[in-house]
Order: structure tokens, then C-alpha cells, then sequence
């Protein structure tokens, strides 16, 4: 599904390395999991990979079932299927939430050359996936993420996840701000859109979402390069001892 | 050469061109008018109050030409159901207005009242202007008392059950149209004025508005989309005691427009609301010019004025709050703000407060950005391709303007014929 190869990123403003070679394969269907200390570069690759300006890529590849991701404007690698959920969701005052998800929803159809959705395809599916998140009618109407509390913001990303539809989610520390009840509410979301034909690769510092959401492979960054790949019990490993016994083994 | 000279050479030869109508009430108010314009001269450009704006174009004896603008939509506010009244190149048609007869307003043209010995527009026709010619002149102003020789006069009596729109056609490449309209609206009465089109290449028009105590008026104006009209256009409107005044108006297009708005809030509890939105692409000069002197306790104002700007077109705000010692509780508030969709547009303001009494809430603040590139990024990733996120956030930024608009099915309709302005890229 997405495969990183020999991944190298420099901040064009600042001509600073952030990402120092990534390899990162995400099959189809499985769940990853990349854990990692502050200022590893995660954001970093999440913002790479879906097209934020004010990266350089001096090296390395990025390609998602075949298309080269790198080379693709952002809304086209959103058509191709690739969904980011952000770590600081925006705020976009004057643009209502619903028209929005809307425009979102039919832009992506129109890009895969499918039908628009009619209006009242739209409106029920997307009270029933709202519904699910508890998101209620007021957060639908008002403006996209304006007044939005930091767990508002969060479930309203996973929201936008659940309309599109995408095969290939990253999930940019969805569950930092998030209390218990918020975190289960967002992970049932995610586990509700797991399925065969879609990836997810989740960026998180807490074993307690790996809980929910059960990760195949789990990854640790450091320094812009993944560091140690394992199975579910290196995120707990990490839980317990933190991020220093790993370090110093590498290095 | 001194500006004084500069003045009188211009005026001269603007003058020349031009007759006094002779005859009825209206020729004392016009031959004032004259003198007083005579007296201030033509505005140039060394004047302080068109520092922003060059009038050349809009005092040249001739109108510069302006090609009529093709298009297959229909006109702003041809769905509605209203009394129409339209105007060729400043000439009022006949054939295609409607008969001007509506219950709880009454519809007369100035060049039918003019010459008669007496009419209650006396009391109202460039009084308001001349009312206005302190402390800022405008000339221009009094050029239209003195030589308009149509408009409507209306005096709204209750609560008419339709808009009167006043559909402005532009038809000649070189016309040049002056018009100056009067609206009395009664303690209580309430009506919707819409105004439409470019009328012609240039255009010089003064609405006059009076409004007594508990009265209501509703001005919404779009003013045509030919790519060359020019345009200056005076609003002149006297509040009384809890009267309501909202104007609104959506420019789209025009070389070069200067909307000045004059309000005076006489009577206690008075609100007053002025928001236009312009969008403008290349050879656009748009000057928004307000001026709002509270004069009465408990008054309320608001400007809200939003410009879309890019491929070097240039937005003008000019805004003033003035609060006379005595009007006491005054709530006013202003905002001015460009978007500035290129490098090469740009947006001049000159906000102003003058305040004489103590116990008021004044606010004003005026902003110029570009698109915000994080709100850009979030809609792209989301899959909405880079125009269409654009646009998006060029609607939200002006939504703030239109939501000044109280009908929400007028409102619809300005905001589709943004979006088309947009869609056309
Ligand atoms: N726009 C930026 N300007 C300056 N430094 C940045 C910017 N974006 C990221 N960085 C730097 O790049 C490094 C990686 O950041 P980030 O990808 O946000 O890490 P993580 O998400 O793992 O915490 C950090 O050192 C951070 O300070
Ligand atoms: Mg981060």
C-alpha cells in the first residue's frame, strides 16, 4: 500500500535535515503504529507524505499502491486515497462544517470521475457517521473547527475520515488532548473503518490507543530515521521504559 | 498651476457642456447647488479627500467610452417579485418599467415634478447634500443637484407588500448619466429599494433619503459588471428617532467606483448599518467613502466592508465616525478588511474616529492578508483541488459582509453572483 524508501527531508526555509532517511512499508489492511520522542520528524513525514508546502525531498521515494505520492498535488493524493488526520487540526472560520465535508466528499468523487453525492445521500450518511462520534447538529453547522474544543477538533478529523473513505490513514497524534471517553470514542471510529483494503499508520506517544487500536507493526523514529521496527510488545516495551534503552542500542 | 486655479479651469470646462434645467421648485435648490459647486470647485487630485482616487476621469467633460458587457445570466434581482423601474443610459424607459402605482408608497419621476410651483420634495431635494458639504466637500455632489434631470421620488406612507428595483441599463459606449432620487419614508413605514446595473459609461447618481421616526429602509444595490464604467454615486440619509437604515452593496467589476454613504443620526435610538463587498480583477479601483455623524443618544452604527482584490486592482476605504458632544451611548463600530489574492493589488484605508461625548463604545480596525496557506493546505488534503479551496475561502471571508444583509433570499443571490465572479478566473 504505501511504501517510504530512503526517505530525505529538508525544511526549505531554514536548509535544516529533518527526515535522514526513512524506510517504512505499510501493507494493505494491517495498522502500524510509529512511536517516537518529540522533534523526531513524525509530523514531519505525516505533512511529506500529504503534500504541505515548505518541505525539500533531496532523496528517497514515497509511493502509495504504485503512484509516486511526492510528484502528485495535495487534493490529488486525497483522490488517490490518502487521508491525513492532523495534529493541530485547522481552524477555517466563515466555511461551514457541513459544506465542507460536502465539497470534500464531492470534490474526491469528481477526481475518481464517480457521481457527485445527492444532497440527501450526503445528509444521511453523514448524521449517522456524526452520530457515532457524537458529534451533534451544532458542531455540523458551525464554522470548521472554529470554537471546536481539542477533543472536538479531533473526533471532527476522524469525522472528515469516516466520509471519505480513504485507503491509506495516518493519524497524527489524534489522541493527544483527548480524555478516556474521547480516546475510546475516536479509536471505535477508527476500528469501525478497518477492513481489508485499508492501511492505517498511527503516530502516537501512548501505548494507551495502541490499546484500542490494536497496531500489526509498530515503529520507533528518532533523529528523522526509524530506528527499531517490532510487533505490538515494543510499544509496550516503550510504555514501561521509555525511549533511552532503545536509543542507546542503536547508537 | 495652484489648485484653485486647476479648480476653476476644470469646473468651467465641465459646466460648459452642460444645461441648468430651468423652471418649477427645483430651480432655486439648483441654481444654490451650482453656486455652491462653483464656489468648491471639481475635486482634484491634491485633494486630501481624493488622495486614493483620481477623479480625472470622473470630471473630464467627456465620459471616457465603455464597452456594454455581454452576458447570458440573467440581471441581480430579475426573480424577485418587484416594482421595476428601469433607466437607459440615465433615460427613463417607459416601455419597460412597470406602471409606477404601489400600495402605501407613492412613485413620481423628478422630470415630471420638477416644474411644478410646489412639491414636498423641496424640503428634502439637495438638502441633504448640501447638509453633507460639511466638513468634507462634495462637489460632485452638487454638480448632480444642479443638473440631474431624472430620478425617482418616492414617499413610502406604510409598508408596500414589494421592493421597488431600480434597473439601471447600459446600453452606449459613451454615456453619460446623471440621477438623483429622493426617498421620504413616513414615521413607521418600511420599504426595500434595490437598485441594479451599470446604467452607463459613466454614471453620477445621489440618493437623498429621509427617514422619520420608527421608519425602516432596506437599500441593497449591485452596480453591473461592465468591466469600464465609471461610477460616483452620493448616499444622503437623515435618521430619525428609532429608525432603521441598512444598505448593502456588491460590486463586481467597474474600472473605477466611488460609493460615498453621508448619514446622520438625528433622532434618539437610531441605527444605522452600511456593508458592501467588492471583488475586483486588473484595471479595478473601488473607494468605499463613509461618513457617519451621530448626533442623537442610544444611536447605533455599522460599516462592514470586505474587498477581494488581485491582478492589481486597488480597494479604497475611507470611514468616519463622527459623535457630537450630547450623543451620548453612541455604539459604533467599523471594520475595513482586503483580501489580497496577488502581490500586485493593494488596499488603501484611512479609518477615522472623532468623539466629543464620554460615554460611548466606538470600535473600528482594518485589516489586509492574503489567503490563509494553513486553511488552503487543510482543504486540499482534504481532496478540494486549489481554485476550488480558494474560492471557498474567498466566499468565507466576504460572508461576514453579506450576513449584514437581513433577507436571506437577497442574500442567496449576491452570494451566487460572487461565486460566479469567482468561477470565471
Ligand atoms: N516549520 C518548521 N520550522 C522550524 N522547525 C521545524 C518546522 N517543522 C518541523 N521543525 C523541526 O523539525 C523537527 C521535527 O519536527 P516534527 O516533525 O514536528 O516532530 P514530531 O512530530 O516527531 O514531534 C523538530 O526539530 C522541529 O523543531
Ligand atoms: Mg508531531
Amino acid at each position: 500500500m504505501l511504501n517510504i524508501n530512503n526517505l530525505h527531508v529538508d525544511l526549505q526555509e531554514e536548509d535544516k535535515q529533518i527526515l535522514k532517511g526513512v524506510d517504512l512499508t505499510v501493507e494493505a489492511g494491517t495498522v502500524h503504529a510509529i512511536m517516537g520522542p518529540n522533534g523526531s520528524g513524525k509530523s514531519t513525514l505525516s505533512y511529506v507524505l500529504s503534500g504541505k508546502d515548505g518541505y525539500e525531498v533531496t532523496d528517497g521515494t514515497a509511493t502509495l499502491d504504485g503512484l509516486d505520492l511526492l510528484d502528485m498535488e495535495p487534493e490529488d493524493r486525497a483522490a488517490a486515497g490518502l487521508f491525513l488526520a492532523f495534529q493541530y487540526p485547522v481552524e477555517i472560520p466563515g466555511v461551514g462544517n457541513m459544506t465542507f465535508l460536502r465539497t470534500a466528499v464531492n470534490a474526491q468523487r469528481k477526481a475518481r470521475g464517480e457521481d457527485e453525492m445527492s444532497a440527501a445521500d450526503f445528509l444521511k450518511l453523514v448524521r449517522a457517521r456524526a452520530k457515532d462520534l457524537k458529534i451533534d447538529a451544532d458542531m455540523l453547522k458551525r464554522p470548521v473547527n472554529v470554537g471546536f474544543s481539542g477533543g472536538e477538533k479531533k473526533r471532527n478529523e476522524i469525522l472528515q475520515m469516516a466520509m471519505l473513505e480513504p485507503k491509506m490513514c495516518i493519524l497524527d497524534e489524534t489522541d493527544s488532548g483527548l480524555d478516556v471517553d474521547a480516546m475510546k470514542l475516536v479509536a471505535q471510529g477508527v476500528n469501525a473503518l478497518r477492513a481489508e483494503g485499508r492501511s492505517f499508520l498511527v503516530i502516537t506517544h501512548y501505548q494507551r490507543l495502541l490499546d484500542h487500536i490494536k497496531p500489526d507493526v509498530v515503529h520507533i523514529m528518532a533523529d528523522g530515521k526509524i530506528i527499531k521496527t517490532g510487533g505490538p510488545d515494543l510499544a509496550l516495551d516503550v510504555e514501561n521504559n521509555g525511549y533511552a534503552d532503545i536509543l542507546a542500542e542503536v547508537a | 498651476m495652484a489648485l484653485a486655479n486647476q479648480k476653476q479651469t476644470a469646473t468651467e470646462a465641465r459646466l460648459a457642456g452642460l444645461t441648468l434645467p430651468k423652471g418649477g421648485w427645483s430651480e432655486p435648490a439648483r441654481q444654490a447647488a451650482l453656486a455652491r459647486l462653483q464656489a468648491m470647485g471639481l475635486p482634484q487630485r491634491r485633494d486630501e479627500y481624493w488622495k486614493y482616487t483620481r477623479p480625472d476621469t470622473l470630471i473630464d467633460t467627456q465620459a471616457p467610452a465603455a464597452a456594454v458587457f455581454v452576458t447570458e445570466e440573467s440581471k441581480m434581482f430579475d426573480v424577485f417579485d418587484r416594482l421595476n423601474i428601469v433607466f437607459v443610459d440615465g433615460v427613463y424607459d417607459a416601455d419597460a418599467s412597470d406602471d409606477l402605482s404601489l400600495e402605501a408608497v407613492h412613485i413620481e419621476r423628478l422630470a415630471n415634478i420638477a416644474e411644478m410651483d410646489i412639491h414636498w420634495a423641496k424640503d428634502i431635494y439637495g438638502a441633504l447634500e448640501n447638509n453633507a458639504q460639511k466638513p468634507v466637500e462634495r462637489p460632485l455632489a452638487a454638480l448632480n443637484t444642479a443638473f440631474a434631470e431624472d430620478g425617482v421620488i418616492i414617499h413610502v406612507t406604510g409598508k408596500p407588500s414589494k421592493p421597488i428595483c431600480l434597473s439601471y441599463i447600459h446600453n452606449s459606449v459613451t454615456s453619460d448619466a446623471i440621477l438623483h432620487h429622493v426617498v421620504r419614508v413616513d414615521a413607521g413605514a418600511e420599504l426595500t429599494l434595490l437598485e441594479t446595473g451599470p446604467a452607463a459609461a459613466r454614471f453620477n447618481k445621489v440618493i437623498e433619503i429621509d427617514i422619520a421616526d420608527g421608519g425602516t429602509l432596506h437599500h441593497i444595490r449591485a452596480q453591473g459588471r461592465d468591466h469600464e464604467r465609471r461610477a460616483v454615486t452620493h448616499i444622503f440619509a437623515r435618521l430619525g428617532e428609532k429608525s432603521v437604515f441598512k444598505a448593502f452593496t456588491v460590486t463586481v467589476n467597474g474600472v473605477l467606483t466611488r460609493n460615498e454613504c453621508v448619514i446622520e443620526l438625528i433622532g434618539d435610538e437610531a441605527i444605522a448599518h452600511v456593508a458592501g463587498v467588492c471583488v475586483g480583477d486588473g484595471d479595478f479601483h473601488h473607494d468605499d467613502t463613509v461618513f457617519i455623524t451621530h448626533d442623537a443618544q442610544n444611536c447605533e452604527s455599522r460599516q462592514v466592508f470586505k474587498k477581494v482584490l488581485r491582478n492589481g486592482a486597488t480597494g479604497v476605504f475611507q470611514g468616519k465616525i463622527l459623535v457630537k458632544a450630547g450623543a451620548q451611548k453612541t455604539d459604533g463600530y467599523q471594520i475595513s478588511q482586503a483580501l489580497l489574492l496577488d502581490e500586485d493589488s493593494q488596499f488603501l484605508a484611512k479609518p477615522e474616529l472623532e468623539i466629543y461625548a464620554d460615554d460611548v463604545i466606538c470600535s473600528h480596525g482594518s485589516t489586509t492578508g492574503a489567503i490563509d496557506e494553513d486553511a488552503l493546505y487543510y482543504l486540499r488534503s482534504r481532496g478540494v483541488p486549489k481554485g476550488a479551496a480558494t474560492d471557498l475561502l474567498t466566499l468565507a471571508f466576504l460572508a461576514e459582509a453579506v450576513e449584514e444583509i437581513d433577507d436571506s433570499v437577497i442574500a442567496a443571490a449576491i452570494v451566487s453572483r460572487l461565486e460566479s465572479w469567482l468561477a470565471r478566473r
